[in-house]
């Protein structure tokens, strides 16, 4: 008896040891953590139980009979974070690069199906060479059956990916298809095609850094979600995350104990929009005033900074943020920021997450650069997003809030069940200069006419009060006591239920 | 007494006369500049007056602009403050022209004073101690010698017409005086084309220390003991106290029988203020009269418990002095500090903004402790580009220096100061300063301190100790709020341990925490238990905690897996880690933040209207690389050094944040 005990322990010796001391000690070298120190920093201490630990490939080609190590290159399981629990996966590049071989997949997508049957996150944490080549059409057979199982599972499950070694080729398609990307700095890169192939067929000289690092991704390409120093910080950061996301699209979003008052008063709101209609003031100051405890886990900051997203807390539960940033293109909706805004708005409301928007918006950005761009199905995927929408949706016009783009940013005309504005709001087809300039063309030559034009178009307008008498905006509410309005709407949105009409999915203008 | 009061002028002093004559029961006239139009001292006037635009030279110095305000109110007294119209002859002679009363000296007073030549030799002729010299034609080497013998040594050369430095030379014996003599003549000449040089006793460690004055309408004059303002930044106060650390009662009745002998000599009437150098022996000298109340009023107040503001008021009113010399008893100890709207990180640069955070440490008033803020700005308010940069002024009052060094301290810490660069780290730097504390200061001490600027501070590993077992405190209090999350497997919880490993400037502590109902004991590297007690929870940005019995405040931001913790002049990033996470993140690299030497970042949120270089460009020192609007104002980012441009990174019409990067050299 004793025999078989110590032999199944030495065999999970052997498959802990996964590429060996030598190659553990190699990624090491490289700042990197090994697949299975991953998991534990990832998940809470001793919760982890892993599945498969046993599996080996069955490839036969190219010698590869002679070398079958335990777990194939990835280590998977579930375990908890703070106590919730979690599905795991962790490509462990030590074994054949961590390249993705037909048994290899097979155990990702056990896991993912459990995930879906059960009910809770997948977190995938990415560090491979790609397919495994010796196993030719088997690899990319194996790609694919994880690739349907992130298309099942969106908006099901959380998805999350951290890419922390390379991920290239195919391999790239199912962290894409995941609700978020995290990055870490200087030890990984995601790209289609790598730096030699783009020299050869486009004769540009880039490095992979350039190509597919985080700077990259997070800044141009909005591929990734954010960035981080190490796999620790990295790690650290993806269970914040957890903490703020439902475990699947059957429950309510988590709520955990507050130390923060939902009446505090903030008296500095008052002066937040400035004198100046053209001066900029940062959004984020309402945001931070507004949330629990002053915390914001922000999405994409580092892209379309025009438009900020991310969850704060309130009375303890999660709630999406969604506003423009005046700081940055006077916050415009821009195509970037539309996108970027269109797909946070769909993930809240395909995991039951309110809807908090802070509108100051001066409308679209115009230019060629845009239409030719195509900011029209752009823009149209956020009012799509906003209008399909059926989670709470509280919305808050600090100023400007013109044209189309005040339909856009979650008017009441699309569903918003609290739609309030600062009496500093205006809302309006257009700023007041635009507008006489249009109304009173015959006039444009006389500038004391304009203007007196100008200041009429102001007092009657550029108001919260037009919309207000409308019942467009449900009630014009002090700055300072922003943060306990919009706790008390949620609160009373909490039973709140919406549905669309029977379809088989929508046809948002992708 | 007056029935209306304006004050012409604005922020923390505007705000400060304002609630003395709230006290006496008289109403009060705020003036305002468009910048001004939110300010703390217009909200808290009865009545505000719009007086120009934004600068001070279209609004708070435009004499004409007053006279209106007060025709408009119907104020019969004006309070100007300091600065602006303050020392202003014609402004005071305007009120007395239309019968409206200026609360501080007569004119004759103002001019007598303001003029740095007739003052001295006014001061000398009232029996006032000046620094010894002669000046005019010294013809030779020779006659320079006899000079300084007769001075004194060490003596200072310098060039009657000279300035920035230039033609001035310090002897310590006479083969310098000849030698600095012909050399600063030579200098002068072809500096200024004019070689007269002056001689005059050269002091040295000096210090500066003022004293109060207080002069009624019916011929009494008092003094109010000295402030001590040595710490001073190129010629800029920074932290005043009161008394001095360094007078003796003898020096201090001198001076300010002296001070009272030149006041009553002017026929001087209100608060005034003799300036005056002290050197090592304790020999002093007259500098100035300034002929208003001093930003650094404050601290004479606490220790002898009298308002100038109100005995300014009322010696304007006609009244007697309220206290006669013999009353004037300095009690206790004050200390100031100026908090600034400066970046001490970056070489003191102003910086403007909004205050998003303001929350001053609580007042108090006790016994055995004051805390007082003057302060003329909110938490929202914003701080603009065309005033002083001074913000608030912090003093704390106790029984002894120590004591009100201890308060001030603590005080600093729990000063919350967000939305713009502000020197509160380089005042609690000072505070904690061995020279500083001993009382062994001169006007170079922070010249000579802090040759190379301001790069924040390193805390005693004793005082780190107790920060670390503060924050592992505090971050297993966080942990276990997360752990109590909803949707938790049951039975299967997360269980917080009490095993942590803390990482701080460097260092890594395994550390140990037992909590209890009252607090926690915790043991760091196995040394000595700390016992932390606090009724701190998470997310609040100001932890206010007992370790070993001693308070012990700090501002606590939240950062990956620990926090930022703001206290005593540090800012300190502190990882607190389980034994895990440690042993893994021992393999990982520490990224050093990147190397900004290379790059130019933008030193305020603005716009970028204009790029004067492309890549590949070669740069010299001083060349325009860029212009970024900011505040509508141009502002030119010059190359700081030699060098080619490597990469732009920012277009024009590029929205960018503090410290985002425009380019990049090679």
């Amino acid at each position: 008896m004793k025999d078989v005990l110590q032999q199944l322990e030495d065999r999970r010796a052997s498959a802990r040891l996964g590429g060996g001391e030598r190659r553990i000690d190699a990624q090491h070298a490289k700042g990197k953590l090994t697949a299975r120190e991953r998991v534990t920093l990832l998940l809470d201490e001793g919760s982890f139980e892993e599945f498969d630990m046993f599996m080996a490939h069955r490839c036969t080609d190219f010698g590869m009979e002679r070398d079958r190590p335990y777990g194939d290159g990835v280590v998977t399981g579930w375990g908890t974070i703070n106590g919730r629990m979690v599905y795991v996966f962790s490509q462990d590049f030590t074994v054949f690069g961590g390249s993705l071989s037909e048994t290899h997949a097979q155990k990702i997508c056990k896991i993912m199906d459990m995930a879906m049957q059960n009910g809770a996150p997948v977190i995938g944490l990415n560090d491979s060479g790609g397919a495994r080549i010796q196993e030719g059409v088997a690899s990319l057979a194996g790609y694919a059956e994880v690739f349907q199982r992130n298309i099942m599972a969106s908006g099901v499950i959380p998805q999350i990916s951290v890419i922390m070694g390379p991920c290239a080729g195919g391999a790239v398609y199912s962290p894409a298809m995941t609700d978020f990307i995290f990055m870490v700095r200087d030890s990984s890169y995601m790209f289609v095609t790598g730096p030699d192939v783009v020299k050869t067929v486009t004769n540009e000289h880039v490095t992979a850094e350039e190509l597919g690092g985080a700077r990259t991704h997070t800044t141009k390409s909005s591929v990734a979600d954010a960035a981080f120093d190490n796999d620790m910080e990295a790690l650290i950061e993806v269970r914040r995350l957890v903490d703020l996301l439902p475990l699947s699209n059957r429950e309510k979003v988590p709520h955990r104990p507050f130390f923060d008052d939902p009446n505090r008063v903030e008296p500095s709101l008052a002066t937040l929009v400035p004198a100046s209609p053209n001066q900029p003031y940062d959004m984020k100051e309402l945001i931070l005033k507004t949330a629990d405890e002053g915390d914001f886990y922000e999405i994409q900051a580092d892209y379309a900074k025009n438009i900020i997203t991310g969850f704060i807390r309130l009375e303890g539960a999660t709630v999406g943020v969604v506003a423009n940033q005046p700081m940055v293109l006077a916050g415009c909706l821009d195509i970037d920021s539309s996108r970027k805004a269109a797909r946070f708005v769909r993930f809240c409301d395909a995991f039951e997450i309110p809807i908090l928007t802070f509108v100051d918006v001066p409308g679209f950005l115009p230019g060629t650069g845009q239409e030719f761009g195509g900011v029209i199905k752009h823009g149209a995927k956020l009012l799509f997003a906003y209008g399909e929408a059926t989670v709470p949706k509280v919305t808050v016009i600090t100023r400007k809030a013109y044209g189309g783009a005040y339909d856009v940013m979650s008017s009441k005309h699309i569903r918003g069940d609290f739609n309030y504005a600062w009496p500093t709001a205006e809302i309006a087809v257009m700023g007041a200069k635009g507008a006489t300039e249009i109304l009173y063309r015959s006039e444009l030559g006389d500038a004391e006419k304009i203007a007196a034009r100008t200041r009429d178009y102001e007092a009657r307008f550029a108001n919260p009060f037009v919309a207000a008498e409308r019942g467009f905006i449900d009630e014009v509410i002090q700055p300072q006591s922003t943060r306990r309005r919009v706790c008390r709407a949620f609160a009373s949105l909490r039973n709140k239920r919406l549905s669309n009409p029977w379809k088989k999915h929508d046809n948002i203008p992708l | 007494m007056f029935n209306k009061l304006l004050i012409a002028n604005r922020g923390e002093i505007a705000c400060r006369v304002i609630r003395t004559a709230r006290r006496m029961g008289i109403p009060t006239v705020a003036v305002y500049s468009d910048a001004d139009a939110r300010a703390l001292h217009v909200a808290m006037a009865d009545e505000a007056v719009h007086i120009g635009p934004a600068p001070a030279s279209q609004s708070y110095i435009v004499i004409d602009r007053i006279m209106d305000a007060i025709r408009e109110t119907g104020a019969d007294a004006v309070h100007p403050g300091y600065g602006f119209l303050s020392e202003n002859r014609r402004f005071a002679e305007a009120l007395a022209t239309e019968g409206v009363a200026f609360i501080g000296p007569p004119a004759s007073a103002i001019e007598a004073m303001g003029d740095k030549i007739t003052s001295k030799k006014l001061a000398r002729e009232a029996g006032v101690n000046t620094v010894p010299g002669a000046g005019g034609l010294i013809e030779d080497a020779e006659e320079a010698v006899r000079i300084a013998r007769e001075v004194g040594y060490p003596v200072m050369l310098k060039a009657s017409a000279g300035g920035g430095g230039k033609g001035m030379r310090i002897a310590w014996n006479d083969d310098e005086a000849r030698e600095g003599f012909q050399s600063s003549k030579n200098e002068a000449a072809s500096s200024f084309g004019d070689d007269r040089i002056f001689i005059e006793k050269f002091v040295t460690s000096p210090r500066h220390i003022e004293i109060q004055v207080l002069a009624d309408g019916h011929g009494n004059c008092i003094y109010l003991g000295e402030r001590e303002c040595s710490i001073q930044r190129r010629n800029q106060k920074v932290i005043e106290e009161a008394p001095s650390p360094f007078l003796d009662a003898e020096t201090r009745r001198k001076m300010g029988e002296q001070a009272c002998a030149l006041a009553q000599a002017v026929g001087y009437t209100s608060a005034g203020t003799v300036e005056f150098i002290v050197d090592g022996e304790r020999n002093f000298y007259f500098l100035e009269m300034n002929t208003r109340l001093q930003v650094e009023h404050p601290v004479t107040e606490l220790i002898t418990g009298v308002d100038l503001v109100e005995q300014m008021i009322r010696v304007a009113a006609g009244e007697r002095l309220a206290h006669a010399q013999e009353a004037i008893r300095l009690n206790g100890w004050a200390i100031e500090s100026r908090l600034y709207a400066e970046d001490p990180y970056r070489n003191f640069l102003p910086s403007i903004g909004r205050l998003t955070r303001y929350r001053p440490p609580g007042e108090l008033s006790s016994d055995s402790a004051v805390v007082r803020n003057d302060t003329g700005v909110y938490e929202g308010g914003e701080i603009s580009m065309y005033y002083d940069p001074m913000i608030a002024k912090l003093c704390t009052w106790a029984p002894d220096r120590d004591g009100a060094l201890a308060a001030m301290r603590e005080a600093l810490d729990a000063f919350e100061v967000e939305g713009i660069g502000h020197n509160l780290p380089f005042l609690s730097a000072v505070m904690d300063h061995p020279r500083f504390a001993a009382g062994d200061i001169t006007t170079a001490f922070i010249a000579e301190e802090y040759p190379e600027g301001f790069a924040g501070v390193e805390l005693p590993e004793p005082l780190l100790h107790r920060v670390a077992a503060a924050a592992t405190a505090m971050y297993r209090v966080a942990e276990i709020r997360r752990a109590r999350i909803s949707g938790r497997m049951d039975h299967h919880e997360r269980k917080v341990g009490d095993e942590w490993v803390v990482r701080l400037q460097g260092k890594t502590w395994p550390v140990t925490v037992q909590a209890d109902r009252e607090g926690a004991t915790v043991r760091i590297n196995d040394h000595t238990a700390h016992r932390v007690t606090s009724d701190w929870v998470p997310g609040r940005p100001l932890a206010r905690l007992e370790v070993d019995g001693t308070p012990l405040v700090m501002k606590v931001g939240r950062i990956t897996g620990g926090y930022r913790l703001r206290l005593r002049g540090a800012d300190l990033r502190v990882q607190i880690l389980t034994p895990l996470q440690a042993e893994m993140a021992a393999h990982l690299p520490e990224k050093q933040p990147p190397d900004t030497s290379r790059q130019l970042l933008c030193p305020m949120p603005g716009l970028v209207v204009g790029l004067h270089v492309g890549e590949g460009d070669e740069v010299h020192e001083g060349q325009p690389l860029a212009t970024v609007e900011a505040m509508k104002m141009e502002n030119i980012l010059r190359a700081e050094r030699k060098g080619r441009v490597a990469a732009i990174r920012a277009e024009p019409g590029a929205s960018l944040a503090v410290d985002d990067v425009i380019m990049e050299f090679e």
